[in-house]
């Protein structure tokens, strides 16, 4: 076990380091540079200006220069500096995390607690209509853009509840309720598009595992339908939904993006989304570098996680 | 030589006409089939159609509730919601088309690559694939846009970027189990070259599962378009993208509801036909799945 938790972890430096000049790279394929981007369209600048300007940036040295003092720097925690505000880029992150930490958190628990019952309850009642109404509500859950079930929630709250959402973000920790209050909507409306993912994912892996000859012999020694369902076949059928967990984890901060700006939520997404409409370079490619490592991060947890529950995966 | 290969292909018609078969009996399937047609014709004769110009502001007719004259109502430059949103529709199919076109073309050609030649190139391909792999899909769609700049052109060309690498692995796991199939290896035999085994012997025994992918896909690129238009990173105004509609809307949400509500609609419908073909394409040409 220890072996393959170490391989793993170490399988997933090169990916990173990848994922990294991905990232650093992005910037200096914006058309034109960043130079000129800052300088812009109007007025003139002597070489001189371009020239130190550059310099200050560090796009003077060769890409491999730039790309090692900037991993460097990433290793230590640096990931530069705000044009816009100043600040350092991870302290702005880190100072917002919890907002979109909690979300996604709450969405993946939204999205289990209805696609896994939902799941179950039309797998074991295959091809009824309840097993029809509960296909067809999952595809149109999956087809329902996160930003207008959001808004079409909020119009319904405010038409026959006089309802609005609250504008301040409160921490969870200062006022549990009054938090509660803020995040309940936002993460179910996420919750919602996920949960119908997990419950097409716990129908069809609970049916195929039902049709497995373990189930059969279950069923043939005379074991309730309850205890081949929940003492059998639900356990063994878990493991894919683990993995679907993993990749949901992208999709909830992808979607956490639309969410927090829907919501007005002071989160990554939404920083992310500043960063890119005033061209805070340093501050889009620190929030994008800091989020394809939180999915990583995700996915490892979740294939560590998989081999705990599943011994032929750590033996193989 | 020509004849013995000939022997071994397929004869991909007729096995379409009899995979599709059952895929239109699916009430679903063809409920969906139905509606992709509908919101198709609805793109393409958009002009006949519509009954205002989508992009002509008469303010004077701002903010107006559904009405007979304008059914959807209209926005707060008096344009009629109605035929933005029908207009919108050759935006979201444009390029829900073309983004997943180019992913499909590139992704095939990368997965052909690394799965029929193996070595270093697949190996790069798939290191590649999976760094690419490690962004949420949204968030790359939004990194590539911020770095080509906002605009539809951009916007397909970040969707199809998001997507290409789905086909790479689809394609790539194809191409492995179908190059150890017996008439590839009589075609090797004989001599043949790899273009025209990848040409004629591989690529339309892959067809089936990359044309499941890319209904799916399609689904999703709608909604991505409508994501980064929402975000302003997408179609920009006056377009009548239904994300930039939506985003239009938000600011009279109470005022006029309509502004938001069809444009939803439209994406919600056109998302769902797409959804249901690639789920009935799905359950048929997946053996395992046949019956579920």
């Amino acid at each position: 076990m220890r072996r393959y938790v170490v391989v793993r972890i170490v399988s997933v430096l090169p990916t990173l380091l990848g994922v990294s000049f991905a990232v650093f790279l992005m910037v200096r394929l914006i058309p034109g540079t960043v130079v000129d981007q800052i300088i812009g369209t109007e007025g003139t600048y002597s070489a001189e200006t371009v020239r130190s300007l550059r310099a200050f940036f560090g796009l003077d040295a060769p890409l491999h220069v730039q790309y090692g003092r900037w991993l460097w720097s990433a290793l230590h925690g640096d990931l530069g500096t705000s044009w816009r505000t100043g600040l350092p880029v991870l302290q702005m992150i880190l100072a917002r995390l919890q907002v979109t930490a909690e979300l996604t958190l709450g969405a993946m628990v939204v999205a289990m607690l209805i696609g896994v019952p939902l799941g179950i309850l039309s797998a074991r009642r295959e091809n009824t209509a309840l097993d029809h109404v509960v296909r067809v509500t999952s595809l149109f859950s999956l087809s329902i853009p996160v930003f207008w079930q959001a808004t079409m929630l909020i119009l319904a709250g405010s038409l026959w509840l006089n309802w609005a959402p609250p504008v301040d973000f409160v921490s969870p920790l200062a006022h549990p309720a009054r938090n509660f209050g803020i995040m309940a909507l936002p993460s179910l409306v996420l919750g919602t598009a996920a949960a119908a993912v997990f419950m097409r994912m716990t129908r069809s892996s609970l049916l195929e595992v039902m049709s497995q000859d373990f189930v059969r012999t279950a069923r043939a020694k005379g074991l309730s339908e309850r205890s081949v369902v929940w003492g059998h076949a639900f356990k063994n059928s878990l493991i894919p939904l683990i993995t679907i967990a993993g990749i949901q984890v992208g999709y909830l901060l992808g979607g956490a993006v639309v969410t927090e700006e829907v919501f007005t939520l002071p989160g990554v997404g939404r920083l992310l989304l500043g960063a890119v409409v005033q061209r805070d370079y340093p501050l889009v490619q620190g929030t994008i570098l800091f989020i394809a490592a939180l999915f990583m991060l995700s996915n490892l947890v979740v294939d560590l996680l998989y081999a705990v529950i599943d011994p032929r995966i750590r033996r193989g | 030589m020509d004849e013995v290969a000939a022997a071994h292909e397929p004869a991909p018609v007729a096995g379409w006409r009899v995979a599709l078969r059952p895929t239109l009996r699916n009430r679903l399937v063809l409920f969906g089939a139905i509606l992709v047609l509908a919101l198709v014709t609805l793109a393409v004769f958009a002009r006949a159609i519509a009954p205002y110009d989508p992009t002509e502001m008469k303010v004077a007719d701002a903010l107006r509730a559904p009405s007979w004259a304008h059914p959807f109502g209209t926005d707060r430059f008096g344009r009629d919601v109605l035929s933005r949103t029908i207009y919108g529709s050759r935006i979201a199919f444009g390029v829900a088309i073309s983004s997943i076109g180019m992913a499909l073309a590139v992704g095939t050609v990368l997965g052909l690559i690394g799965g029929y030649f193996g070595g270093w190139a697949d190996v790069a391909i798939g290191r590649v694939m999976d760094i690419w792999f490690s962004f949420p899909t949204l968030i790359l769609a939004i990194a590539i846009a911020a770095m080509l700049g906002p605009g539809l052109d951009n916007a397909v060309l970040a969707i199809a970027g998001v997507y290409a690498p789905l086909f790479s692995r689809v394609a790539r796991g194809s191409v492995i189990a179908e190059r150890a199939k017996d008439h590839v290896v009589a075609a090797l035999g004989l001599g043949a070259g790899a273009p025209r085994i990848i040409l004629r012997h591989v690529l339309p025994n892959i067809a089936a599962p990359l044309i499941v992918q890319a209904s799916v896909s399609l689904a999703y690129a709608i909604l991505t378009e409508a994501s980064l238009s929402y975000l302003g990173l997408g179609t920009q105004p006056p377009d009548p993208s239904w994300g930039t509609m939506l985003n239009e809307g938000r600011t009279y949400l109470e005022t006029a509801p309509w502004m938001s509500i069809f444009p939803g609609l439209a994406i919600m419908l056109a998302v769902l036909a797409f959804n249901l073909c690639g789920d009935g394409l799905r359950s048929v040409l997946d053996p395992q799945l046949r019956g579920r």
